[in-house]
């Protein structure tokens, strides 16, 4: 185990975030020489996509399925690569002078970076519907990562709501791993067809096209699916019971565990921090970090990889990875010897292909992200939909203003859970575009630190000399 | 078409919205031209720390006709800002310390000035009952307290416009011309006209003054804050040091506000800010040192805010020197919040009626000009 | 909620609120609570409501426990130790003790 005192003071290149993305990139960029270190906040390598990926107690292939088990290669070649892998390593603080703060095992560290590559991944999107901060609602991601890295499986009774890829994934594990799922309650709007529609052919091409239709039918064949408008958890002290209603009337089910999921979207906090510039997509709706053709930022020395830099899946995020690395490897040690990008750039381009399907198919209804009433907009200050809406109508026009009013997105999830919603429900209500009304300007620690933590920091010279003069 | 008004005020800080308001009061039409929006920056993210304790002498004046109104802030803007008056306390880490105070209290007793009070260990033990016990007395202000920045901001803003003022955002003066009775004030859109300006840009304020021929020593400092998670309740006043930068505070929703002066790295053209671990390391062991109570508290974020400080530490608050119906109100030199209700009314005195009866002599900007 | 797929496993006892619970390697404290049937950890500083963790990967903030006395940790991100004593927070403020 490497702890915060055995870091150098400086590295070539720091890799932040170890799923597919950190992963190729740390091993390509330390293959040809350049010192590298990647920290992850997760106590193993994998990423999302291969959470747990060298330790899972899923010993059954295929549960997880093949394209799980291709994670284990990329992790295998990061470890032979010479990269530095601390593991439980959280990265709290970069900024535009490539500086980054960093806590191992209680104790922090502030490290130079000639170059940082930025893989912090995705986050799921923010669910917020009646209820969703009752306990026993929980992410279809979070069932998947208990799964895959504790062999956990849901039992008891068990209902998925949403759409996206991830949802029919999980609820195809889940069952070839035992479990028992009581219902699906599909959110996707029945329109989204026809403007994902005249994606199909470039989607038909992709190697999800036939994977997804085989996951649809696996999970089909054993589990009722209702397509629903609305969704409410309903419970005192948990959620007991799911109200869902369609065109078709309102229908209630008990349940023991609810898991909500409507796509990923890239986990900016780090990147926003550090000062790289964002826009809006309005396809993934969601803000994207501005890139050049190698995934570098707006912010000298700072790139972005992976599905960090807008959602294209976890083997798109490894190719993007090498190619922030090569850009890195370039920068630093011009005579080093780095792969062609031509061909990593194709590779990429054909995972890209189906993209546009999936985005149009799985764009959230505005209902699931823009929500009414009482429906908690931030979970941390407990922040209503209603409170929001009615500030932003007073006059408040952008989050950063909202904060000062009422608290949302100061809690510890630092707007992770509420930054979409605040800007579109603002935007809804002042009838401007995300674009014009912005996202929470964060601050570090990005990660809360404690103060035990950051008194820890090793006091520099010029404090030393300061004492002892 | 080139907009008129009586008074264009440049900058929406604590400083242009107060005097904006007053103006309004006082019968005029202010404009108040911001590039961002109002209180983007020192004004809506400092401290909020509302303190008589501890000013420059030059300064006392104006900081008592300020809490004078943060005493009734409510009946002029209202909203109550959050402020709260639990007084500042200046701690001594040792007795030459308290000695050094004591001189100071001494000094400001024989000038008539009875806001600082001297107390032993035992009345700081029952004011900060959380400081560490080594600590042999210190300093009181008993009237002084802490308010919510931003919302006092914009209040202060909210209330100019309900009296008559326009407030202007997302516009940078970008220069300023006589043109015959009037200044002619240039924008990132369009030209405003007015007989008077105010120039409280804060910590862009010398570039207005250079456009006059007034070159100031103006230095961008960035001072910065760290928040904690909430904690339960267990201080009252704010707390400040001497010896070590340090200042701390316990907002009413249980979170722990840390600061002291120590700097980031401002970059003022692109309103960001770096801040420095080091130094934010230093706080923590600090406030780790003080307040055991604080042993496992957790930082949630933190900041830092653009300011102007002048090479003497005080604001300059006055007339130009070289231009007829312009003034100065900037350089607030990481102190300027508490100041903003009081310098406000008494700028838009000046603007009005030509003087002001509050000393403000050693605050122009003269002293810098070389001769 | 779950169960575990391989019942045995290499067992580690930690504590939670003074009770103990036997816990897997390789388990974080969030999912040693969620395997263990405790399906509350929290209630918030604001109303009180109780919560549980939510997102497993270290996003939502909702799985906040008291580690070996150190207040307000991410038990989704923080493996189990032999001995570790784990405290809910219910019924106080995201206090740092
Ligand atoms: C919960 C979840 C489950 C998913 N499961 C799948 C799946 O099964 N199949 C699939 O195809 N796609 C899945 N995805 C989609 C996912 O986005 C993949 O496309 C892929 O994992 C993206 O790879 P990446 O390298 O960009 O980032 P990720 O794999 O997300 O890796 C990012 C890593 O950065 C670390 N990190 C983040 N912030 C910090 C910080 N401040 N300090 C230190 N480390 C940090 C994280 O711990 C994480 O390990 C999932 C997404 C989520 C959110
Ligand atoms: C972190 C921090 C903590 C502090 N703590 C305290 C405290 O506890 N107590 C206290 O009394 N003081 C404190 N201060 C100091 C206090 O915040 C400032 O002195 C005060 O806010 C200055 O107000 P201002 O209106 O002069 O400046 P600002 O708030 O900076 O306002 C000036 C405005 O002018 C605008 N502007 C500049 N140039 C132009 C242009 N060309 N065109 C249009 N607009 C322009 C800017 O965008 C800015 O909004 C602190 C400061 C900081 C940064
Ligand atoms: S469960 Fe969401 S942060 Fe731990």
């Amino acid at each position: 185990m490497t702890a915060a005192a055995d870091l150098a003071s400086s590295y070539e290149l720091v890799v932040i975030g170890g799923g597919p993305a950190g992963l190729a990139a740390a091993s390509l960029a330390a293959r040809a020489g350049v010192s590298t270190a990647l920290f992850d906040e997760n106590p193993g390598v994998g990423g999302q996509i291969y959470r747990a990926i060298t330790s899972t107690p899923v010993k059954d292939r295929a549960v997880l399925g093949e394209d799980y088990w291709d994670g284990a290669a990329l992790a295998d070649e990061a470890k032979a690569s010479g990269a530095l892998i601390v593991n439980g390593a959280t990265v709290w603080s970069l900024d535009r002078q490539r500086l980054v703060g960093v806590s191992i095992g209680g104790k922090a560290r502030v490290i130079e970076a000639g170059r940082v590559i930025i893989a912090t991944g995705s986050q799921e999107r923010p669910f917020p519907i009646p209820g969703w901060t009752l306990p026993g609602v929980m992410t279809v991601g979070a069932a998947q990562t208990v799964l895959k890295a504790q062999g956990l499986v849901v039992c008891e009774r068990t209902v998925l709501a949403g759409s996206g890829p991830l949802l029919w994934l999980l609820a195809a594990q889940t069952l070839r791993a035992g479990g028992k799922i009581d219902a699906i309650l599909d959110t996707t709007p029945r329109r989204n067809w026809l403007q994902a529609a005249v994606h199909l052919p470039d989607f038909a091409l992709s190697p999800y096209f036939a994977k997804g239709l085989a996951l649809l039918r696996e999970v089909r064949a054993r589990v009722p699916v209702h397509r629903v408008d609305r969704i409410e958890a309903v419970g005192a002290d948990r959620v007991r019971e799911v109200v869902f209603s369609s065109a078709g009337g309102t229908r209630r089910l008990p349940v023991d565990l609810l898991l909500l999921h409507q796509g990923v979207v890239p986990n900016v906090n780090l990147a926003n921090a550090a000062g790289v510039t964002h826009v809006w997509n309005d396809r993934q709706l969601c803000f994207v970090p501005v890139l050049d053709a190698d995934f570098g930022s707006s912010v000298p020395g700072i790139a972005v990889a992976g599905d960090g830099a807008g959602i294209a899946g976890g083997t798109a995020a490894a190719e993007r990875g090498r190619i922030a690395a090569i850009a890195a490897v370039r920068a630093l040690k011009p005579d080093a010897v780095v792969p062609d990008t031509q061909a990593i750039r194709q590779r990429l381009q054909r995972e890209e292909m189906g993209r546009a399907f999936l985005d149009w198919l799985n764009r959230p209804a505005d209902g699931f992200r823009m929500p009414e009433g009482e429906t908690i907009a931030c979970r941390c200050e407990e922040v209503t939909a209603q409170q929001v809406r009615e500030t932003a109508r007073m006059g408040c026009e952008g989050p950063n203003q909202m904060k000062a009013f009422l608290r949302c997105g100061m809690g510890p999830c630092q707007g992770r859970l509420c930054g979409l919603t605040v800007t579109e429900l603002i935007a809804e209500e002042r009838k401007a575009t995300p674009d014009e009304v912005g996202y929470y300007r964060l601050r570090p620690p990005v990660k809360p630190i404690t103060l035990a933590e950051l008194a820890s920091l090793p006091i520099s010279e010029a404090e030393r000399k300061a004492v002892e003069r | 078409m080139v907009r008129t008004a009586d008074v264009v005020v440049i900058g929406g800080g604590i400083h242009g919205c107060s005097t904006a308001l007053h103006l309004a009061l006082r019968g005029l039409k202010p404009i108040l031209i911001e590039k961002d929006y109002a209180g983007r920056h020192a004004s809506g993210v400092n401290a909020g720390g509302v303190r008589q304790l501890a000013r420059d002498l030059q300064e006392i004046p104006l900081s008592i006709s300020s809490m004078d109104i943060w005493e009734c802030i409510e009946a002029l803007v209202g909203d109550d800002c959050g402020f709260e008056a639990h007084g500042t306390v200046l701690v001594a880490e040792s007795e030459a310390e308290l000695a050094g105070f004591r001189e100071r209290v001494d000094d400001l007793n024989l000038r008539g000035f009875g806001h600082e009070e001297l107390i032993d260990a035992a009345e700081l033990r029952r004011l900060v009952p959380a400081v560490s016990d080594r600590c042999p007395g210190g300093v009181v202000s008993r009237r002084d307290g802490a308010a919510d920045p931003f919302r006092t901001t914009q209040a202060f803003r909210r209330r100019a416009v309900e009296k008559g003022a326009e407030v202007v955002e997302g516009v940078t003066v970008t220069g300023l011309f006589r043109s015959g009775a009037n200044w002619r004030v240039e924008t990132s859109a369009g030209v405003f006209e007015a007989p008077k300006v105010v120039n409280a840009a804060g910590a862009w304020a010398d570039r207005i003054a250079a456009m006059l021929g007034e070159p100031v020593p103006l230095a961008v400092v960035a001072p910065m804050l760290m928040v904690t998670s909430r904690l339960p309740a267990f201080i009252k006043p704010v707390v400040i040091l001497r010896g070590r930068k340090l200042s701390f505070k316990q907002l009413g929703n249980g979170t722990v506000v840390i600061g002291g002066g120590h700097l980031a790295t401002p970059w003022r053209d692109s309103n960001e800010t770096v801040l420095d671990w080091q130094k934010l390391a230093v706080s923590a062991r600090t406030v780790w040192e003080l307040f055991p109570a604080m042993h496992a508290a957790t930082v949630v974020r933190a900041w830092a805010g653009i300011e102007a400080y002048m090479p003497d530490g005080i604001p300059v608050v006055g007339r130009s020197s070289t231009s007829e119906g312009v003034f100065h109100q900037f350089g607030f030199s990481t102190h300027g919040f508490q100041l903003g209700p009081g310098t406000g009314a008494v700028m838009a005195e000046l603007v009005a009626t030509g003087s002001t009866n509050t000393p403000i002599d050693g605050l122009g900007i003269e002293r810098f000009l070389k001769k | 909620m779950f169960k575990r797929l391989a019942e045995k496993g290499p067992a580690i006892a930690i504590t939670v609120d003074g009770k103990t619970v036997n816990a897997h390697a390789g388990d974080t404290v969030a999912a040693a609570l969620l395997a263990a049937g405790i399906d509350h950890c929290r209630t918030t500083p604001v109303t009180g409501a109780p919560r549980a963790p939510y997102c497993l990967m270290g996003v939502c903030f909702d799985c906040l426990v008291t580690v070996d006395g150190v207040g307000s940790r991410q038990g989704c991100l923080i493996p189990v130790r032999e001995g570790m004593k784990v405290e809910t927070q219910l019924g106080r403020r995201e206090a740092g003790r």
